[in-house]
């Protein structure tokens, strides 16, 4: 919680508001969020966020740490859930669905996306149990369909022919970079509407982060992709679309050739040219 | 090079060398010399505690030479060297001793040497051990032909074979390995096994239908009254049936009397050493040899053989001799029945306070108590389960489920089933905390990436969190297990007896008799050691029956500690 500390002392003044140049392409919105505040205890880490979600591009989210760029996009499959204490105000829709609505079953949810996290997190299982996971909570017990399945999210994440042949051997033994590409297998293996990725390649060496930035290019368009990254350069690789967050609030959004080479808010500009963050 | 230079030059080596050097203190030297002490002293404590209790329980089954004393007033003792020790003689004894040994009892301060023997013969001298100090000993000797014969009452016997009788004819006794005398053994011993048959068996069986026709009778009065026409008719049946298992009765009675007459007729007549004889049957002859003529596999096969009895049969003679077969059985029966109760419902426990439960004050209050349970004395253990488990359980039990039974309680008395339940009580406790601290050590990350897959929480917890608990929480079992196993004083107050005449399994419905009192390697030690007539008797069984329990406990503390790390090794390679 040390990252909204220091949000306290700025005054709301010194904040324009949001800078929009949105690219369009994509296929219309599927994620709509809409003036999202955030609380942790008594400390606001999310002030008035607005922003959409354009369907089969890959949106990124970058920022100082601690600006809440994590933490808006945890909201988005409510893993926020987790945290005690946490008020949330706003809401987000998932076309056209409020997902935070009292009703909403955040199990059915959460299946309708997938995330990939900071570090690898292989389960304790075989490489096939891993992948097929999602559909095994799901209750699919169809042995056709479960290696079908695996096949195909393996060859998505552009593990297949790496694993195929030790498909029972524990997911543990594999290196660091194939572990995260399994968890990217794991996480399109039930064909989600949007794929969630938070930092997946600051635990990863340059090779491995090549082809996770690869894979990311070629699961743009198949998919919606959110993902959060500290690192700008691969920001302007992956992304078609850029969103600037600083101190829990969101500067500018739009087309990320724009944010990276003429970008419109000043704030913007002193970040990506690296006069801080 | 200036003065001033020079000086200079020299003083920067010198000030190095003569600056503050840190002290012994500040490295921590001593400390960790009283670290690495206390170390040292508690592994050589433990050490020379094993070593203490495996050689002493090791020695005990070899057969031991049998010494023959004449002592310089003419009594003769016969046995085996029990121990020795240094001891004041009183003015009497003293002034029976030579001069020159009065002289060496003076040189050594007015301390004398003394020998205890085991006579046995218990049934003759009404002493098995006897004391002889070195100074009235005018020969010691092992003379050939003596045989050491363990009998199945009365202890040992220390003499000679005057003669045998098989069949009720005398013949000449030779040697002990002489065919006829082994061929005797072997066939009274059999008989007595069939005779323990009939009776275990046969006679068993007759008297368990017996007393089931007169509680199906009782019950018959309990639900319609005594002049019912139910109950006349539930009385005549059993009139008739009483009658035909009286004539089964009679016809094994018969049949174990025969056994006995012919036991009768084969006999072995002994004589101590001072000539006094002794008949007994042959079936009541457990083992004998001949003490001083022994081989080395002659001594191996005695020695073999007595572990053999040791673990596998029932102990005799007040426990002190036999074997301890059903306090093994009851201690695993107990401590298994224990893990079955008290693994899940540990687990079960930790799981909800982890993970279910709102972590608040009341929370913190819950877990505070558990752990003070496991500082509670156990003794106060045994008085809840005997009030508890026994007498409101059970006592309910037997009121709605053995009403025909009363007043003899079934299940309202201490048992296996309560002595396991009070013991789970007891290490419950371990098994929590320590599932709680496996659960909290697995990985958030775990935990995230099974939900964001839109697994639930109980998933989750299925299959995620509990099977990588798991080490952790066998470490937990394998404690309250290694501590259950140990724990002696709340079992005396809710089911362990001294001497169990069932094990709490058998042939009879339903195999597994939970009410059953049963026997224990821990109560028999203390019972052995300490409420036997014979104490001196019963030492080297305290150290036997020691080493079988820490054995057991190694046992089966080694293989759930290979379960675990095989359960580990799953998780190898983990990077978290």
């Amino acid at each position: 919680m040390n990252m909204v500390a220091t949000l306290a002392p700025y005054p709301d003044t010194t904040f324009g508001s949001t800078v929009y140049h949105l690219k369009s392409g994509g296929s219309g919105t599927i994620l709509d969020i809409n003036d999202l505040c955030l609380w942790y205890g008594a400390a606001q880490a999310l002030h008035n966020v607005q922003m959409s979600v354009e369907k089969g591009l890959v949106t990124a989210l970058i920022g100082p740490s601690g600006c809440g760029k994590s933490t808006l996009l945890r909201c988005i499959n409510r893993m926020n859930d987790l945290v005690d204490n946490l008020r949330i105000t706003g809401g987000i829709r998932l076309n056209g669905e409020d997902i935070y609505d009292r009703s909403a079953d955040v199990i059915a949810l959460r299946k309708r996306m997938g995330m990939v996290f900071q570090k690898p997190n292989p389960f304790p299982m075989s490489i096939f149990e891993n992948v097929v996971y999602p559909l095994r909570v799901d209750g699919v017990r169809d042995k056709a369909l479960l290696e079908e399945t695996c096949e195909r999210a393996l060859r998505g994440s552009a593990l297949w022919n790496e694993v195929k042949d030790r498909l029972d051997q524990s997911a543990l033994g594999m290196s660091g970079g194939q572990q995260q590409r399994l968890c990217i297998a794991r996480a399109i293996a039930a064909d989600p509407e949007v794929l969630l990725m938070d930092e997946p390649c600051s635990a990863l060496d340059p090779i491995a982060t090549a082809k996770i930035e690869d894979l990311i290019n070629e699961l743009a368009g198949q998919y919606t992709v959110v993902i959060v990254t500290h690192n700008m350069q691969q920001a302007a690789r992956v992304s078609d679309n850029t969103a600037f967050m600083y101190l829990g609030r969101l500067i500018e959004y739009g087309d990320t050739e724009v944010i990276f080479q003429t970008p419109k808010s000043p704030k913007t500009q002193d970040y990506v040219t690296g006069r801080f963050g | 090079m200036t003065d001033a230079a020079a000086l200079q030059q020299e003083s920067v080596p010198m000030s190095k060398s003569t600056g503050r050097r840190t002290d012994m203190r500040s490295r921590g030297e001593p400390a960790l010399w009283s670290l690495g002490g206390a170390l040292a002293i508690g592994i050589i404590m433990i050490l020379g505690f094993l070593a203490l209790v495996f050689s002493n329980g090791v020695e005990t089954f070899i057969p031991k030479p049998i010494t023959v004393v004449t002592g310089i007033d003419g009594t003769v003792t016969a046995g085996e060297p029990f121990r020795s020790e240094l001891f004041k003689p009183t003015p009497e004894d003293f002034a029976k001793a030579s001069p020159d040994w009065q002289a060496r009892i003076k040189d050594a301060n007015g301390y004398a040497n003394r020998t205890l023997y085991r006579m046995g013969n218990f049934d003759i001298y009404g002493e098995d051990f006897r004391w002889v100090p070195d100074f009235m000993a005018a020969k010691i000797e092992q003379p050939h032909g003596l045989v050491f014969v363990e009998r199945m009452e009365w202890g040992p016997f220390v003499g000679t074979v005057k003669s045998i009788k098989v069949d009720g004819v005398e013949r000449p006794f030779t040697t002990l390995d002489d065919t006829a005398f082994v061929k005797a053994h072997e066939t009274a011993r059999d008989r007595s096994k069939a005779i323990r048959k009939i009776e275990r068996v046969g006679i068993n069986d007759v008297n368990h239908a017996l007393e089931q026709e007169r509680l199906g009778l009782r019950k018959v009065e309990l639900a319609s009254g005594r002049n019912s026409a139910e109950y006349k008719d539930a009385e005549a049946r059993l009139t008739g049936i009483s009658a035909g298992l009286q004539q089964r009765y009679d016809a094994l009675s018969a049949d174990v009397q025969k056994l006995r007459e012919i036991n009768a007729g084969n006999t072995i007549t002994l004589a101590e050493i001072g000539g006094r004889e002794k008949t007994i049957e042959f079936s009541a002859l457990v083992r004998a040899y001949a003490a001083n003529d022994l081989s080395f596999a002659q001594k191996a096969g005695v020695y073999v053989s007595r572990w053999a009895e040791f673990l596998g049969s029932e102990p005799r003679e007040a426990n002190t001799e036999g074997g301890v077969f059903p306090a093994i059985f009851g201690t695993a029966a107990m401590t298994l029945l224990m893990v079955i109760v008290v693994a899940p419902f540990g687990v079960i426990t930790a799981l909800y306070l982890r993970e279910y439960a709102q972590q608040g004050r009341l929370v913190s209050f819950v877990r505070i108590s558990v752990n003070n349970l496991a500082g509670v004395p156990s003794i106060v253990y045994g008085v809840f389960g005997l009030g508890f488990f026994a007498y409101v359980l059970g006592g309910s039990i037997d009121a709605l489920f053995y009403p025909e039974r009363l007043p003899n309680p079934t299940f309202g008395t201490g048992g296996l089933l309560w002595s396991a339940l009070t013991l789970a009580l007891l290490t419950v406790p371990v098994v929590i905390v320590a599932t709680e601290e496996a659960l909290a050590a697995v990985p958030r990350s775990m935990r995230e990436g099974s939900l964001a897959c839109g697994a639930s929480k109980w998933q989750t917890i299925k299959y995620i969190v509990l099977p990588r608990a798991m080490p952790g929480i066998m470490t937990g079992v394998i404690l309250a297990m290694a501590r259950g196993a140990g724990e002696v004083a709340p079992l005396m107050l809710v089911g362990v007896v001294k001497l169990a005449p069932e094990l709490p399994v058998d042939g009879m419905f339903p195999f597994v008799h939970l009410e059953r009192s049963f026997m224990h390697l821990g109560f028999h030690i203390f019972d052995v050691g300490f409420q036997s007539r014979n104490a001196e008797a019963g030492k080297p069984m305290v150290f036997v029956t020691t080493v079988l329990l820490i054995a057991l406990v190694t046992l089966v503390n080694a293989t759930a500690i290979v379960v675990r790390n095989r359960l580990k090794k799953r998780f190898a390679g983990s990077q978290f």
